[in-house]
């Protein structure tokens, strides 16, 4: 069943329509809701003992190793992400169930121009807290419960929510900002002011799910088959450290950039600090986070193409740019110098995908394993080639990006997928 | 009254071994030894010696031994040796007690109490001998974007950036004054920079015509007494540093004899010969940020905005503020230099009491600037007792750019860390102007030594950031994850953004 089609019966029961709602009427409402969904009391003191444990892991990072699929269908065709379960899933050794997580994008064609915010509570409290801003700054079209069912491994759930929204016109046109700003501005307020609450997506027609699990248990969960997508990026990950934190899965997303990551940031802190002089706040304890902040700074703000971009996140090295020619050498050599601290160090394979763009691109030492493959209007990314086979046993074309090169798939004319190393795409 | 009952040191010789060859009379330039010929015996004045084992290196049979002298005051902790000898010295002349190099009080040495972080399986260590690791710095200020036009079908770069430098490795070498040293050591630090990619900042007392064709390499400098400054010698730099202060001795200003005052320093100096050299305690055009921000200007436009501009301050208690005001004011480098910094001349009383570790200012820097959201727009460069390169490290992941060092090159020279670079009498010829002494130098050797230090270290740099997982310098600057503390206070590792070892 289609997302789209359940809407309705859900929007009787379970659902917040608030046009111009009354906020007295939704207050009341949330709080009948999680009445209705109470857990048993020695689940709540698991709960709240859970929550504690992460509120003093502030600005530590998390150390992981990881699963990475993604699938986009160039003619923007809209698919379960059931192809892309199997193929995460089949990547069992980089997963140890302590975390997985999906991005679907085109998941959500009845709201395709409002900010869908998917929310993780840990308690009613910063619900409320949260609600409280959205009603404030934002005319909410739908807010309700993300619907999940029982899964193994997904017992103590927090609550998730999602919202869609578009910013109230008055705030907006007071702040002299462009709505991704003013969405992004909530975002970081509400991740790193509101305790017990994160924002794990804010795009428009985009939404993360994600959680502690394998990824058979996290798409059980959030009944994901229910959706459909034109491009699914998958996670399963290997986390060193046994906390299940539900915060700490991937994707990352802000806005409609969402990123995946394998691997681990030595630079972890000072790109954090860098980040934080920019107004980002990591909160969710994984060093992966940052790299879609660091994405969102460079594409977004700064306007810098993704190729410069992801020359950034891995440079090339001195002896590379002193031997351009001379344009190129002062623009990278500027790069490196403005944005030296976004420099992703340490062993990585990346996918990051925003709308009808999907990129896949490793460290520039290639200690990540990162494979592409085309088939038809298919481009699949994934750790391992093994995963792409078993969906797809025949490729037109197998792309493998060397230390510091990107892979990049695009919907948009010239619909095309290239390799990318630093000034230069070569198509595939 | 003498005091010689309990001098430090005393020299032992061997008498059998003695050959009478007169090599510790010549080489000793405090008098120490002499050469009594009725008896046909090498007599020592013990209570002269300084320690800094010259005629030890130079006496041919091994006949030398110099010690520290088992009379003692009655050992006490408060009423030590030192406080006693100090006493008893200032008793003796009615002035306050002058030396030479840094500030060697015990417990301000944060470096030992700083430990690194390594790679263990999540993470691959890189071998800096397989794999590239790059040591590369750039300092200047820094735009806080970089933005982008279309021309050509393709982008380039919309704004010129303003101008920098590049070191190879973040070892700078520090302020050596023509004066405080001779010309040799300064040809010598001149072209270790060269050799090893970095720069050699000339000091307050000018720039020698010999030394201009060093100028790629060379950082000069403009302190309160203006020596040497016009406008050619701002432009024969690569930067150039406004000093406001230094580590050894924050506050006050700098006296150099007229006896030292040859005529080739004179005229470096642009002062008569034979007349003190003295540096005022204040530039007495800066008195407030207002100020320092017109003086950072007419040096940017003495130089055409063509060279990034520094100004070093003393690490004192309030550094972080005036950091942020030094940024703010136009700075493109912030030189911070520690209580352990060193110099050619200090009251005693100032160069071991006044200033802070550098250890905790750079961390209070770097974080205020962070705080105001500015620190990636100027560079730091971090100076005052760094010894191994493993303090460069920790430098830098307390949120430093680069460091400069100055005993550590000056120990490579010959230097035994006597202190007794206040009397220009270096036996060593290193902190000496005398003719005759400066030979003792080697040009050739000290800049090979030099140079080989630079470049020990960079390697020690590289293997440390590898075994971290790391290769740019970028991803070692400010990131405090790498660093632990061990015995260290509450207070100590919150003002240095630190956990402790373990956590
Ligand atoms: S240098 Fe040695 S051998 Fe020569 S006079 Fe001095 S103590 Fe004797
Ligand atoms: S420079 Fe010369 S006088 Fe100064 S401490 Fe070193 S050896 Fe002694």
């Amino acid at each position: 069943m289609d997302w789209a089609s359940r809407k309705n019966k859900f929007s009787s029961s379970n659902t917040l329509a608030r046009q111009p709602a009354n906020p007295q009427k939704i207050g009341t409402q949330c709080r009948g809701h999680h009445r209705r969904t109470r857990r048993s009391p020695d689940e709540i003191t698991m709960f709240q003992h859970k929550d504690q444990r992460t509120a003093s892991r502030i600005c530590e990072k998390s150390i992981s190793s990881c699963a990475l699929f993604g699938l986009i269908n160039l003619e923007r065709r809209r698919v379960t992400c059931n192809e892309a379960l199997r193929a995460i899933s089949c990547m069992s050794e980089r997963g140890n169930g302590l975390g997985a997580g999906f991005a679907g994008y085109g998941i959500y064609p009845h709201f395709t121009d409002a900010y869908a915010l998917h929310v993780m509570y840990l308690d009613d409290k910063a619900k409320r807290k949260v609600e409280k801003v959205l009603m404030r700054d934002f005319q909410v079209l739908l807010g309700e419960e993300i619907p999940t069912r029982r899964a193994r491994s997904t017992l103590h759930a927090p609550a998730f929510w999602r919202y869609f929204l578009e910013p109230a016109r008055s705030k907006l046109q007071e702040e002299e900002a462009s709505p991704d700003e003013y969405v992004v501005s909530r975002v970081m307020k509400i991740n790193g002011e509101v305790e017990g609450a994160y924002i794990l997506s804010s795009g428009k027609d985009v939404g993360v799910f994600k959680g502690v699990g394998f990824p058979r248990d996290l798409a059980e969960f959030f009944r994901l088959e229910e959706y459909r997508g034109y491009m699914w990026i998958c996670h399963a990950r290997f986390p060193t450290n046994t906390v299940g934190w539900w915060g700490g899965a991937h994707p990352f997303n802000l806005l409609d950039l969402s990123v995946a990551h394998n691997g681990e940031l030595s630079s972890y802190d000072v790109n954090r600090r860098y980040l934080e002089m920019w107004g980002y706040k990591c909160v969710m304890h994984t060093d992966s986070e940052v790299i879609s902040y660091a994405l969102d700074l460079l594409l977004r703000r700064h306007a810098i193409p993704m190729d410069l971009a992801l020359a950034v996140l891995a440079p090339p090295y001195w002896d590379e740019i002193d031997s351009m020619k001379c344009e190129d050498r002062d623009l990278l050599t500027a790069l490196r110098r403005v944005y030296g601290e976004l420099a992703m160090i340490g062993p990585f394979s990346i996918i990051a995908a925003r709308h009808g763009e999907m990129i896949g691109f490793v460290d520039r030492k290639k200690l990540r394993p990162l494979v592409g493959g085309v088939r038809g209007e298919f481009f699949y990314l994934s750790s391992e080639e093994s995963a792409i086979r078993l969906i797809s046993p025949t490729l037109d074309n197998v792309v493998r990006p060397r230390a510091g090169e990107a892979v990049i798939a695009r919907c948009e004319a010239p619909r095309a997928v290239a390799m990318l190393s630093t000034l230069n795409q070569k198509e595939v | 009254m003498r005091n010689r009952a309990a001098s430090t040191y005393i020299v032992l010789r061997k008498e059998d071994k003695c050959t009478k060859c007169r090599a510790c009379v010549e080489q000793c330039t405090y008098g120490v030894h002499s050469y009594n010929p009725a008896k046909n015996v090498i007599e020592s004045k013990s209570w002269l010696c300084s320690n800094c084992l010259r005629c030890v290196e130079f006496c041919p049979t091994g006949a030398l031994t110099i010690t520290r002298n088992p009379n003692s005051y009655r050992m006490g902790h408060h009423w030590n040796h030192e406080a006693i000898m100090d006493v008893k010295r200032q008793a003796e002349t009615g002035s306050a007690l002058l030396e030479g190099m840094g500030c060697d009080g015990p417990n301000l040495t944060y470096w030992d109490r700083l430990l690194l972080n390594a790679c263990q399986v999540t993470n691959p260590p890189i071998d800096p001998i397989r794999e590239p690791i790059e040591t590369r710095v750039i300092l200047g200020r820094r735009p806080p974007r970089v933005e982008l036009k279309p021309e050509n079908r393709r982008l380039m770069l919309k704004n010129e950036l303003a101008p920098y430098i590049c070191a190879e490795t973040p070892i700078l070498l520090a302020a050596m004054s023509y004066g405080a040293v001779n010309l040799r050591v300064q040809e010598a630090m001149a072209r270790a920079a060269i050799e090893c990619g970095t720069y050699f900042n000339c000091g307050e007392g000018g720039l020698h015509p010999e030394l201009r064709r060093y100028g790629s390499h060379i950082i000069v400098q403009v302190a309160s007494g203006r020596f040497g400054v016009d406008i050619e010698y701002l432009n024969s730099g690569v930067a150039v540093e406004i000093k406001i202060g230094q580590g050894a001795k924050p506050g006050i200003g700098g006296h150099l004899p007229g006896e030292k005052v040859t005529e080739d320093i004179a005229m470096v100096r642009m002062i008569p010969k034979g007349t003190d050299a003295l540096s005022p305690a204040p530039h007495h055009d800066v008195y407030s940020i207002e100020d320092l921000r017109q003086l950072i200007y007419a040096l940017k436009e003495a130089t055409e905005y063509k060279k990034p501009v520094a100004v070093k301050i003393a690490a004192v208690h309030n550094a972080a503020a005036i950091a942020s005001g030094i940024a703010r004011a136009g700075a493109d480098i912030i030189v911070l230099d520690g209580v352990r910094g060193s110099t050619g001349a200090a009251p005693k009383a100032i160069r071991d009491n006044m200033g802070i570790p550098i250890e905790l200012a750079l961390a209070a820097v770097d974080r205020r600037l962070r705080e105001e959201g500015i620190r990636s727009e100027v560079s730091i460069i971090a100076s005052g007792g760094i010894r191994s390169g493993a303090d460069v490290v920790k430098a830098i992941a307390l949120g430093a750019d680069a460091v400069y060092i100055g005993t550590a090159a000056l120990i490579a020279l010959g230097c035994t860390l006597c202190k007794m670079c206040y009397t220009g009498r270096c036996a060593w010829g290193i902190a000496t102007t005398d003719a005759e002494l400066s030979k003792r130098l080697n040009l050739e050797e000290g800049c090979r030594r030099v140079a080989n230090l630079i470049k020990a270290w960079t390697m020690e740099i590289k293997e440390m950031m590898g075994a971290m997982g790391i290769d740019t310098i970028e991803a070692l600057r400010g990131n405090r994850e790498l660093l632990r503390g061990v015995g260290l206070t509450e207070g100590e590792l919150r003002v240095l953004g630190i956990k402790v070892a373990g956590e």
